[in-house]
């Protein structure tokens, strides 16, 4: 079973967010996108210092399977992205949730995350895929 | 639900991803592919492949009957006994039904027989077909369903299962060359693959696969997946049926062409008129390797472009290649294709090197 955490929210599209003490955001894919993509060997992080939207492609995850798309849950200004990524990006495999962040945002508009699923949601949605 | 094979129970007591696989329940990694791969590479690793199709040819004209079958020759096998041939099965006008290996038997009491292997996905059109041919020939054809089958391969894949099988078999395993497999009591061993390593395919009864598959895991032999088994073999660039050849593609277009079997002229053979046809108009395509050493993964089904052509080629298969650390393809393209192409991905056209379809053989890059 996959891990889906509580205090997180979701897209559809398997990304994950969690809000920082900063105020900043940090997406990630879930540990169900990690499962079903197998093992990853690229990830394209936006630059720190761009902009992503809501519902715009802000980068991509290559597993030995397929490609896909990352999308964020915020529109906002790129603070930070995770290097280690680059050299090991397997970590998306072995830690989803923690090591295997993928970028940091800081959010125009922290209300726009209500519009994403909660975990329970998310738990539904993934179950009706399997 | 599809169909199971005897290690099925054993798969899923191991944590393997069962996936659909031409109608079989497979497993497709354990965990991870890239660890599977590795293994392989660099010291061994067993696939169950017993969802393959094993056909036994016997009787008065089985070889004949080969020779009219398949396009590479059998002739050419039968003065070693297990020796193997692999060969495509054409359809009239050229194209392949499906590619298959071919075994020359010892000899029993009622003469010269064979056994062929031939792929899942393709197991009832295949059998339609040679029941068809076969019924203007003296043979009897038999499906081995009683039989599991299991590869071991890797550079220590001999020596491993040498230490978890009677001395007998042990023996049988020294005396084998690289593609020859022949039989001891009920097991069938032979010294095939498809991983680019040296290796073993093993038949046996279905009833004894589960305690051989876990006598080798304690002996030190991971069990890999299918995903495994496809980057293995595409690093060693050796086609899949449905990806580098189909009904629709000929040999020649899919790098077979020494696999048809030409010599002796007399030897008339189901395709051969259309495969004639094409080599003296000459090929329009062939299969080709593409290696891209910046990031990215090319994906079967992606558009090749060729400069001064106008055709466009097609990736048959792209993976992430482990062992290479970059993304390789096999691809059938513009015969007049030079030492690199573009290939779209995501949107944008992309240079990759043209090499030949041959990336890692026994461990080291051959790119």
């Amino acid at each position: 079973m996959s891990d889906i955490r509580k205090e997180l929210k979701y897209l559809s599209s398997h990304e994950w967010a969690r809000v920082e003490e900063d105020g900043t955001v940090t997406i990630g894919i879930t540990d169900h996108a990690q499962e079903a993509l197998g093992d990853v060997v690229y990830v394209e992080t936006p630059e720190v210092g761009s902009r992503v939207s809501i519902g715009e492609e802000a980068g991509v995850v290559e597993s030995v399977k397929a490609a896909s798309d990352i999308y964020s849950l915020v529109s906002g200004e790129v603070v930070e992205v995770n290097e280690a990524l680059q050299d090991a990006p397997e970590t998306v495999n072995a830690s989803p949730y923690d090591d295997g962040w993928f970028f940091r945002v800081k959010p125009d508009d922290l209300a726009e995350l209500e519009e994403a699923l909660d975990a329970a949601d998310y738990r539904e949605l993934i179950e009706s895929e399997e | 639900m599809g169909f199971k094979t005897a290690l099925y129970a054993t798969h899923q007591a191991m944590g393997g991803k069962l996936v659909d696989f031409g109608g079989w329940d497979m497993p497709l990694h354990y965990g991870s592919q890239i660890e599977e791969h590795n293994h392989v590479r660099q010291n061994a690793g067993m696939f169950d492949v017993s969802h393959m199709t094993v056909v036994d040819v016997k009787g008065e004209d089985a070889k004949a009957y080969l020779q009219y079958l398949l396009a590479n020759d059998v002739a050419k096998i039968e003065a070693i006994p297990g020796k193997a041939l692999y060969s495509g099965m054409l359809n009239p006008d050229g194209g392949v039904i499906d590619d298959l290996i071919v075994y020359n038997m010892p000899q029993n009491a009622s003469g010269a027989w064979f056994r062929t292997v031939v792929n899942c996905g393709t197991r009832e059109k295949d059998l339609a077909w040679m029941t068809k041919i076969a019924a203007d020939f003296d043979v009897e054809l038999t499906e081995r369903d009683d039989l599991a089958m299991v590869a071991i391969q890797g550079p220590k894949a001999i020596e491993l299962t040498k230490t978890v099988v009677s001395p007998a078999r042990a023996a049988l395993i020294d005396s084998l060359k690289i593609f020859q497999g022949l039989p001891e009591g009920e097991w069938f061993i032979a010294r095939t693959g498809y991983t680019g390593e040296d290796g073993l395919e093993i038949m046996l009864p279905n009833a004894e696969v589960e305690t051989f598959w876990n006598s080798l895991n304690k002996a030190g032999v991971p069990a890999c997946g299918l995903a495994a088994r496809d980057t293995l073999r595409l690093e060693a660039g050796m086609n899949l049926y449905g990806h580098e050849m189909d009904d629709s593609v000929s040999p020649l277009a899919a790098n077979m062409g020494w696999t048809l079997a030409l010599q002796p002229a007399e030897r008339n053979f189901i395709g051969r008129k259309a495969i004639e046809a094409q080599k003296s108009a000459g090929a329009e395509f062939k299969l080709v390797g593409l290696v891209l050493r910046e990031r990215g993964v090319m994906r079967a089904e992606q558009v090749v472009s060729v400069d001064g052509s106008d055709q466009k080629g097609v990736i048959t298969s792209g993976t992430f290649s482990p062992t290479l650390g970059y993304s390789i393809a096999l691809a059938r393209v513009p015969a007049s294709v030079g030492s690199q192409c573009y290939v779209e991905m995501r949107g944008k056209q992309v240079l990759v090197d043209v090499v030949a379809p041959n990336f890692v053989r026994n461990g080291k890059a051959l790119v």
